[in-house]
């Protein structure tokens, strides 16, 4: 089965439940042959935060404006790019270092779309998309400050 | 109109919702934190650095002088730190 160019599922999830890499590809790229690349990002819990370590990373989010809001970001990177396909999966709840948080994937025919579309809808999760962290350490529990580095990462998206 | 809190603005403020009834001289976010501020200890402490906090209207991000008149839905929370 071949699809037109501009087919370009979106898929959004917010769950607990982990998420298995190869097979959310599998899901989005299917049978479909007009997928010439398809772009990984997996961000994981750390173990340790400028030196402290880290026990466990409690995420927060507003249910509802979650979702909304990654989906004006993904329809955003399908205008903006050719893709043929975008997946993003957000886990809330409680972590240990190593665990799985966040996965986007966007596909498109060549790798420079992909790249730069997964890089824009990661750098937008970070700084606009309504998720919080509290850390756990030896030292006790805080929420983790926003960083201005993320919002100099999004502010160069940002067209005139 | 409901009003929700989220990560340490909900901890201080000591619930994640409630509905209100400002009086209808509140017309922005901003004016909405000044009055929220004045009624209790617990949200002076939450608002106590309006700047920083971040505000939604019906699940969309909005600047702190956007009209609340008609709003079914007002959030208030730190930046934002997933991904």
């Amino acid at each position: 089965m071949t699809f037109p160019v501009t087919t370009c599922p979106v898929t959004i999830r917010i769950q607990q439940d982990d998420f298995d890499i190869a097979r959310e590809i599998a899901v989005l790229t299917g049978s479909r042959t007009d997928i010439g690349a398809v772009v990984s990002f997996s961000g994981i819990c750390r173990g340790d935060e400028d030196s402290a370590k880290i026990a466990a990373l409690s995420l927060e989010h507003y249910p509802g404006m979650a979702e909304e809001e990654i989906r004006r970001h993904a329809d955003e990177a399908t205008s903006r790019w050719p893709l043929n396909g975008v997946t993003v999966i957000h886990r809330v709840g409680r972590f240990m270092p190593g665990q799985n948080i966040v996965l986007v994937l966007t596909a498109s025919q060549h790798r420079q779309a992909a790249f730069q579309a997964a890089e824009f809808l990661m750098d937008y999760l970070k700084t606009n998309a309504p998720f919080w962290k509290k850390e756990e350490s030896a030292t006790g529990t805080g929420w983790v400050e926003a960083q201005t580095r993320d919002d100099e990462a999004a502010a160069r998206w940002t067209r005139p | 109109m409901k009003v929700k809190y989220f990560a340490w603005v909900r901890e201080r403020v000591g619930k994640a919702e409630e509905t209100i009834e400002p009086p209808a001289t509140v017309r922005t976010v901003e004016e909405l934190i000044a009055w929220l501020s004045g009624q209790s200890e617990a949200y002076a402490y939450a608002f106590e650095k309006p700047k920083v906090i971040r505000a939604a209207i019906d699940h969309a991000h909005v600047k702190s002088d956007a009209m609340i008149a008609g709003a079914r839905e007002i959030a208030f929370f730190p930046p934002m730190t997933g991904g």
